[in-house]
């Protein structure tokens, strides 16, 4: 179990023999990866072949049926605070409130994670939300709800970027200012680990690293 | 590195040594019980007060302290589900809790009925059995937790938290259901309770404990066995054991 | 700069395929690129200096945000009052109008009729945060989570606890209540309430994830209300007889503090299971 890595710097995030089982199918089995600062990592597979329970996994969301998810070699479940003050998970459900404005929302995000609050405006017209600061967020939209969720991406400080189909609802002007933004984020030694339907246009594909996930053991244990 | 080192950690071990332990259990439960039972019901002298039915305390006594006992039992499988991840513990524990709330049904009925030819009612609001009635609410409660629940590694979880908020709760619910009693009804009522046993009452006592308690580790390994199976179902040890029986 | 892929069971199919050879072309490159950049980057310098917001902190800022919701929708706080109300209403239609009956069973009714009121609220404390995604956020923030989770039931005893206590005396008054109990009847309520918000957080955090939890979560927090009840409803009768009822007092209080410090971790517990 205890095998030290060989390179000298400890990778920022690393899945050690991960095992994930859903309701009674098993969609990865020992799965080891190792993601360090500067990394684009994308995870690519059909649907249901465990992408999500991969990142929630990655994220310390849910626990895997067996391995372990090390940040900076120390397991997550020991370091957690540390960790969470480190990572910025984008799941499919946006957490936003109907009861609170756009900007409201937006601050107590930030708020939540550490982050200062004194440009979320601009953060919001960043994602073309400005003019809709002072709307109740139960009147705007699906799509305008997941930019709230993603103004957060050009404030946070955290290195560990965890994105579930963060171009979801996202128009192609969108699409190529996220792209451009997780280019200089992975510059500035953080690391990025999506999943996206579409292929990501303007960051070259010798730039991103992927991680496919494949239904084969469904058959397998036919 | 605790569960490395805990061969039972592993599910095919547990499951063997299930298997080797189940004749066992089944002998003794099977030899203390005949004897306990026949001693206690054809043998054993009547109570000078309550006559014959005083007998009904051979299987309400052991059931009752059965019940709270797997309660105990099912909270320390939680806590070492929760605290090492123990998968197994989640599976022990799963196993516990219905053998857990039928004790304590056939605790209540007993002892309503010995209630009847002494109160001249079913039921009373006897400390004793109001607090089993509760006792019995926490193992509904619990089962039913774990049935909502599809993913049986997250029913685990849930049941064990809500185990051990229950096993905190349980003397609080005890001595507060003692306290209401005494509050409201005095000392009128004979309490459902341990009267001073003569010796020819205690040895088949004894004798139907015992064998009631193996009766119980005897139900559980058995469900214990069956959740191991359920559980490990996509496990190619459990795949080859399935093929063996059906050849 | 490697990714590695390790599958000890060579007949089964690897999960994971990683494009090694695409990223070794870029290995070189971009390392030099990273070690420069890493040391005047902001990424870890503005980790340090945003630090750890206090416990303080965190708790307000959840607090405000819930206060905030409710009184944006506050059919939430006045629906599980009129419960109340109503509740205690019927009692007297059902059993008829004497004052000494009414008096006699007035504690028992007031005290069941705030638990149910408290069962029907704790729903809010978490599903819709569930159901948004914000819970998760919650889990995932650097606070310690029973500093967040504690923050919460303190605003859901705000917004129903509260308005129990504050409208349960007018309640007293059509139950005819003996008047030397008011004072009781206040103070149990205020001690006890607490603890009803607080061991249902724990029934809602396990049955957040449940479609119909509903009904679940009634059977699984109900037997745990009642010591609360007896020790309360006791105080008062006995206050009702001019007797002192400090110890029944004192047992609240005990299981208030109990609850306020365990009744967090649990919840937390639960709710990280609840959204795995």
């Amino acid at each position: 179990m205890k095998t030290l890595p060989k390179q000298t710097s400890t990778p920022l995030l690393s899945a050690v023999k991960l095992t994930c089982i859903r309701e009674e199918r098993l969609l990865f089995d020992e799965l080891s990866v190792e993601i360090n600062a500067g990394d684009i990592v994308q995870v690519e597979g059909p649907n249901g072949s465990g992408k999500t329970s991969l990142l929630r996994i990655l994220s310390g969301l849910s626990q895997p049926y067996d391995g372990q998810v090390h940040y900076k070699g120390q397991a997550i479940h020991r370091c957690r605070e540390d960790f969470h003050e480190n990572l910025l998970y984008f799941g499919h459900l946006a957490g936003v409130k109907g009861e609170m404005t756009a900007e409201e929302n937006l601050d107590f995000n930030l708020a939540l994670h550490g982050n200062k609050t004194d440009q979320s405006l601009a953060y919001l017209s960043k994602v073309n939300l400005s003019g809709f600061e002072d709307s109740l967020a139960s009147h705007l939209s699906a799509g305008q709800h997941r930019r709230i969720a993603l103004a957060r991406l050009y404030q946070s400080h955290a290195p560990i970027w965890i994105l579930d189909e963060p171009f979801t609802a996202i128009d192609k002007q969108g699409v190529a200012s996220l792209e451009k933004l997780f280019t200089t984020h992975a510059q500035r030694g953080g690391c990025i680990i999506l999943t996206t339907h579409q292929d990501l246009i303007s960051i070259k594909p010798e730039q991103i690293k992927k991680i496919t996930l494949d239904d084969s053991y469904d058959s397998a244990f036919d | 590195m605790w569960k490395w080192l805990h061969p039972y950690a592993n599910p095919e071990v547990s499951y063997h040594l299930t298997n080797r332990l189940l004749p066992w259990l089944s002998a003794f439960s099977a030899i203390f019980l005949s004897i306990g039972l026949v001693w206690a019901l054809l043998f054993a002298p009547a109570d000078y007060q309550q006559g014959h039915s005083f007998r009904i305390f051979y299987i309400h006594v052991p059931a009752a302290s059965l019940s709270m006992g797997i309660y105990v039992s099912m909270a320390i499988a939680a806590f070492s589900s929760l605290v090492w991840q123990l998968k197994l513990a989640d599976a022990s524990a799963a196993a516990m809790a219905p053998v857990g709330a039928a004790f304590t049904a056939i605790a209540l009925i007993t002892g309503a009925a010995w209630g009847k030819p002494m109160w001249g009612t079913w039921w009373i609001w006897d400390a004793r059995l109001t607090s089993e009635l509760i006792l019995l609410f926490l193992y509904l409660g619990v089962i039913a937790l774990h049935n909502a629940f599809e993913d049986k590694n997250l029913a685990g979880k849930a049941a064990g938290i809500l185990t051990l908020v229950g096993v905190v709760n349980i003397p609080i619910i005890k001595y507060s259901v003692e306290w209401w009693n005494t509050l409201h009804q005095g000392s009128t009522v004979s309490k459902l309770g341990k009267p001073s046993m003569s010796l020819d009452m205690l040895w088949p006592f004894i004798f139907c404990f015992i064998g009631f308690s193996f009766l119980v580790a005897l139900i559980i390994c058995l469900r214990f066995r069956n959740e191991i199976l359920a559980r490990n179902s996509i496990r190619p040890w459990v795949r080859e054991l399935v093929k063996k029986h059906n050849s | 700069m490697t990714l590695k892929t390790q599958s000890t069971q060579e007949t089964e199919k690897l999960t994971a395929i990683i494009d090694d050879s695409v990223i070794k072309g870029l290995a070189l490159e971009g390392d030099t690129l990273h070690n420069s950049e890493l040391q005047n980057s902001e990424l870890t310098s503005n980790a340090q200096s945003s630090a750890q917001l206090s416990y303080r902190h965190a708790f307000m800022l959840v607090l405000k945000r819930d206060l905030t919701i409710a009184m944006r929708h506050k059919d939430d706080i006045i629906n599980p009052l009129l419960f109340f109300v109503i509740v205690i209403t019927l009692f007297p239609l059902g059993i008829g109008p004497e004052a000494q009956t009414l008096s006699r069973i007035a504690p028992g009714i007031i005290w069941v009729a705030a638990l149910l009121a408290t069962l029907l609220s704790l729903d809010r404390l978490f599903k819709s945060d569930h159901l948004d995604g914000s819970l998760e956020q919650m889990l995932l923030s650097p606070h310690p989570i029973f500093v967040l989770v504690l923050a919460k039931i303190f605003a859901h005893w705000l917004i129903t606890g509260l308005p129990i206590i504050l409208i349960a005396p007018l309640l007293a008054v059509l139950l005819h209540l003996d008047e030397n109990s008011y004072s009781a009847l206040f103070l149990t309520l205020l001690l006890g309430t607490p603890v009803l918000s607080l061991l249902g957080a724990v029934g809602v955090a396990l049955t957040v994830g449940i479609k119909k939890g509903g009904v679940l979560l009634s059977l699984l927090v109900l037997p745990l209300y009642i010591p609360v009840l007896i020790f309360a409803t006791s105080a008062i009768d006995t206050a009702a007889l001019g007797l002192p009822y400090s110890g029944q007092l004192a047992i609240i209080a005990a299981l208030f503090f109990g609850s306020l410090t365990l009744a967090p971790f649990a919840v937390g517990a639960a709710l990280k299971v609840s959204t795995n």
